[in-house]
């Protein structure tokens, strides 16, 4: 064992770099203890406690840099390693670009940014939503499975900082002229719409296109929102957001049947608006006194009329308006009726919109004289036990979780619904299979070829089924309505204007 | 954090983050909107998401609260004392040691060695072997320095005649208390004994204590702390574990009073050389500032933002500002670091002192970004000295506007370690550190860096969530 030191005079390092050094130094074969040190009078007793210090080291001054290194074996040549990695290139903490990110990093790094839309699993969707609304941001939560908790206290945390907070479970909204989501290329004009209720919003808006209207904005505030627990949050955030926007001069408000309590607090709300207000509830029955500026509608169909008629000034009968077009379709159709077999009796339907399956049950309750059951019911009597098999007149919403667990929502696969038309087309009680097709932004980028593909293949087995759609969607989409509804109507589809007008068309052919 | 109006967002250009489906993303630059995609991966733990308390307060305002009151508050050195006469609730028969709570039968080496070193400093005990005894006799009171507005590097030991520095937070009107910094190597706070470092802490007391002291008192503003500390920031210091440009701050700052209430001209020498020749001099004024930053966190009903996190070589503790009498602690890390001469890990105790009060006042290891030299004590680099700090703004509530970082823009450091933050990102904060020997009596080994430990802030999450909001 032999102690070698060396002397560099005038030679100042950081301590830092040469603790560095004298770690790499230790770890060369043989070495037994090294170190580097400027020589001050306390390094010298350090070196020398720790039995480093010899004759050279001691002739060093403060300015010096002592280099000892104690090792076995006799080799001077140490000295010269030891030297040359003080100069050495250190390689440095790796940089990895593969490091994922985190939101926040993200939000930090986009300062611009004003809405981030969220759709990872619902357990990890809360602290994502938390952490967007804390650093002032909007969001769309389309994450399902959120808690209650969670969609409370996340409200009340937007309402507190003034964002939204779409969702849980948002499907669609349009902001500013983008859509999110599922959405629809719809024009800017001066409707504003709020929805507890997501294809409820795309087909409204979409039908408001099709007559040349245009949306302000359209906020989407997830199905839960106007529930007794929730209390409609940001239902009625939204509402003032609208009232307060200068683009917006008509406002329209969509949801399935909300508490009966919040349909109160809704019309009291609105009944000083200097907006006028369209409500459609889905099937309930509407506030007691209706006056303007309210407008109580019951279908997406008369919604969308009526919104037409109020931000026009036109003045029509909406019911009446209906029941004409109807009658034109009905006569166009009039010679399908009786065209069933005897066992041919009910109506399948089969949606991927859960609010268009819900607008058709409304229609059928009054439509049709025996009951429609379904996955999600108008009453619990209607809900159907075992979802995988129809019974009767059934109607059913494949974008529920029941279906969805594991696979792509119907609107962006196709499959799942072809095998439900085989299936309800191999019933021989099956009339009619009536489906409904949402096109835009967010869904499969051509569901008119893949589904008209199928039902030609069916029609070839089970040539005795009549086919009947709607398409919410527009021109302007990328799918384009009207290639969309041309690959249907090739496939033998009767293609209504609405999804209302396809329900009572179905209706209509299969009444004696 | 902006609190930007509803209204704010129509008419503006939609620019979006998305986080999940890539469809999403896809949908939007369809229609020629701006959209930014987070590489995520889920976290490790699903936590509840505290939001409200039951009470209905918002956890962020309770925070933004705490992290206000750390922001506008000041630090300035007033004036100097002896330990027993100024520090709140210090008596005779009482030690205050660094870190959580802990009993003589549990304490580390060097606590146990400075403890002793400074009973006989004291004149309690005459020998190391007559102070183990009445240490562990429980004649004596041992109390963390933090329940006494003190704190304390390393072992942290504050006896009953040692000279503090009194710092004054103006805005709050709250003190805080810290001993001189002996300097490097064989020295009390590192455990070390021998006549050696009581003839240090002799001349700290009878020569540096009044010189400076005399200085201090003639200067009518004081001398502004934090406003160092802003400055060394921007010189490569991050005031914990690197002080040489706070150290060369303070003593210009203070070189003309020195000179002008000289009464001997080589105790003025002395005392310029004992700091010049000590980088870390102005280690014990930046802790001493971050605990006087610090003070009026406390308290904050609904906080989940950390006050105090300390060690004593034993445990690891924090607290929060909702229940500012509670500790919560785990044991204490090991430093991954260098080793001075003849010293290697086999030497060292586990992570020591109150000067992670630096990281919790959102400076020290949470600025490394500011002091790249400090991250080779790892094989670091500058680069990894940014991402250091970085990751630190994941957990913590907001940045400090006073104190800015060149190199990231002058972006202002990371502050207010927020314990939900902690638990939902599994990202533990980052400590500069110091490493004594785990033996009493020997004194500094070498210095490094590690994390907070996991289960502290763990038992603080679930005791808030009990408390607050379940």
């Amino acid at each position: 064992m032999t102690l070698y030191t060396r002397v560099l005079r005038n030679q100042y390092h950081d301590s830092v770099v040469l603790m560095l050094a004298a770690k790499e130094l230790k770890g060369q074969a043989g070495v037994i203890d090294a170190a580097y040190m400027m020589g001050t009078e306390v390094n010298k007793d350090l070196l020398q406690n720790a039995g480093l210090m010899d004759t050279i080291g001691q002739s060093a001054h403060a300015n010096d840099l002592i280099i000892a290194v104690k090792k076995d074996g006799d080799s001077q040549a140490i000295l010269d390693l030891a030297e040359s990695l003080l100069s050495a290139h250190r390689s440095g903490e790796k940089t990895s670009s593969q490091e994922s990110d985190t939101l926040r990093r993200v939000i930090q790094a986009n300062p611009n940014a004003n809405i981030v839309l969220i759709s990872v699993a619902g357990a990890y969707a809360a602290r994502e939503a938390r952490e967007a609304l804390a650093s002032g941001l909007h969001v769309f939560l389309f994450s399902d499975n959120v808690s209650l908790d969670d969609e409370i206290a996340l409200k009340k945390l937007a309402v507190q900082r003034g964002l939204l907070l779409m969702g849980p479970g948002a499907g669609t909204a349009i902001i500013n002229g983008v859509g999110l989501g599922f959405a629809n290329q719809v024009p800017k004009g001066s409707i504003g719409i709020v929805s507890a209720a997501g294809t409820g919003l795309q087909e409204v808006s979409t039908l408001l296109a099709k007559q040349g209207l245009g949306v302000s904005q359209a906020i989407g505030t997830g199905g839960r929102d106007l529930s007794k627990d929730v209390g409609g949050l940001m239902f009625f955030a939204a509402i003032d957001a609208l009232q307060a926007d200068p683009e917006t001069e008509t406002i329209v408000l969509i949801s399935k049947p909300p508490d009966k309590q919040l349909v109160e607090i809704i019309t009291a709300k609105v009944k000083d608006s200097q907006k006028p207000i369209i409500l459609c509830l889905l099937g309930a029955e509407g506030p007691k006194d209706v006056s303007k500026p309210l407008h109580f509608t019951r279908t997406l169909e008369e919604c969308a009329l009526v919104a037409r008629q109020v931000s026009t000034d036109s003045i029509r009968d909406i019911p009446g308006l209906i029941a004409e077009e109807d009658q034109k379709l009905f006569e166009k159709y009039q010679g399908l009726k009786g065209s069933f077999s005897p066992d041919q009796k009910f109506i399948r339907g089969l949606y991927s919109g859960g609010t268009l399956c819900y607008e058709a049950q409304v229609i059928w309750r009054d439509a049709l004289s025996d009951p429609v059951y379904s996955n999600a019911p108008l009453t619990k009597a209607l809900s159907l036990q075992d979802s995988s098999t129809c019974k009767k007149h059934c109607a059913l919403d494949l974008g529920e979780e029941e279906f969805t667990v594991g696979r792509p929502h119907p609107m962006i696969d196709n499959e799942l619904r072809i095998q439900r038309m085989v299936k309800e087309a191999d019933d021989p009680q099956t009339a009619i299979i009536l489906f409904d097709m949402v096109i835009g932004y967010g869904a499969h980028p051509d569901p008119a070829e893949e589904i008209g593909n199928a039902i030609k293949k069916i029609k070839h087995d089970h040539p005795g089924i009549l086919w009947i759609s709607s398409v919410t969607g527009t021109e302007g989409d990328p799918q384009s309505l009207s290639k969309t509804r041309a690959k249907l109507e090739a496939a033998g589809v009767i293609v209504c204007g609405s999804n209302a007008q396809a329900a009572r068309l179905a209706a209509h052919l299969l009444k004696n | 954090m902006d609190k930007e109006p509803l209204q704010g967002l129509f008419g503006k250009q939609l620019k979006a983050i998305n986080l999940g489906l890539e469809g999403m993303a896809e949908g939007i630059e369809e229609q020629n909107a701006e959209v930014t995609r987070v590489n995520w991966s889920p976290p490790a733990e699903i936590l509840p998401n505290m939001v409200f308390t039951k009470s209905g307060a918002s956890i962020d305002q309770a925070n933004d609260e705490a992290c206000q009151r750390i922001i506008q508050s000041g630090a300035k050195l007033v004036g100097m004392g002896i330990a027993k006469d100024v520090i709140p609730g210090m008596r005779e028969d009482m030690i205050l040691h660094a870190g959580p709570p802990i009993t003589w039968d549990r304490m580390c080496g060097p606590t146990r060695g400075a403890i002793m070193g400074a009973l006989v400093y004291e004149g309690i005990a005459n020998d190391e072997a007559e102070a183990e005894k009445i240490a562990a006799s429980g004649d004596l009171t041992f109390e963390p320095c933090h329940h006494h507005q003190t704190v304390g590097p390393m072992a942290g030991i504050v006896s009953p005649s040692m000279p503090v520095f009194i710092l004054e937070n103006p805005v709050h009107n709250v003190q805080a208390y810290a001993t001189q910094n002996e300097g490097l190597g064989k020295v009390l706070r590192y455990g070390a004994m021998g006549e050696e470092v009581y003839q240090r802490l002799r001349w700290m007391e009878e020569v540096l204590y009044p010189t400076l002291a005399r200085a201090i008192e003639s200067m009518p503003e004081g001398i502004d702390i934090k406003g160092i500390i802003s400055q060394a920031l921007y010189m490569g210091d991050e005031c914990h574990n690197r002080n040489r440009a706070g150290t060369s701050l303070f003593l210009r700052a203070i070189a003309p009073a020195l000179i002008r209430t000289q009464t001997d001209s080589e105790d003025t020498a002395k005392v310029f050389e004992f700091i010049s020749n000590n980088d870390h001099f102005f280690l014990n004024l930046s802790m001493a500032a971050g605990k006087a930053c610090l003070l009026p966190a406390e308290n904050i009903p609904g906080s989940t933002i950390v006050t105090v996190m300390a060690r004593n070589g034993t445990d690891f503790g924090i607290r929060i500002s909702s229940q500012p009498d509670q500790w919560f602690t785990a044991q204490a890390g090991e430093v991954e670091g260098l080793y001075l001469p003849g010293f290697s890990e086999a030497d060292a105790n586990r992570d020591i002192g109150d000067s992670t009060v630096t990281e919790t006042a959102g400076y020290g290891g949470f600025a490394m970004a500011a002091a790249p030299a400090i991250t080779q004590f790892v094989g670091g680099s500058p680069e990894m000295a940014l991402r250091i700090t970085r990751e630190m703004y994941e957990i913590t509530h907001t940045e400090h506007p006073d104190f800015k970082i060149p190199a990231m823009d002058f972006r202002g450091t990371p502050l207010g370690i927020d314990i939900r933050r902690v638990m939902e990102t599994g990202i533990l904060p980052r400590i500069n550190t110091g490493i004594a020997h785990k033996k009493p009596g020997i004194g500094m080994v070498g210095a490094g860096i590690l994390r907070a430990p996991h289960a502290c802030f763990e038992d603080a999450f679930n005791t808030f969530q009990k408390n607050y909001c379940a």
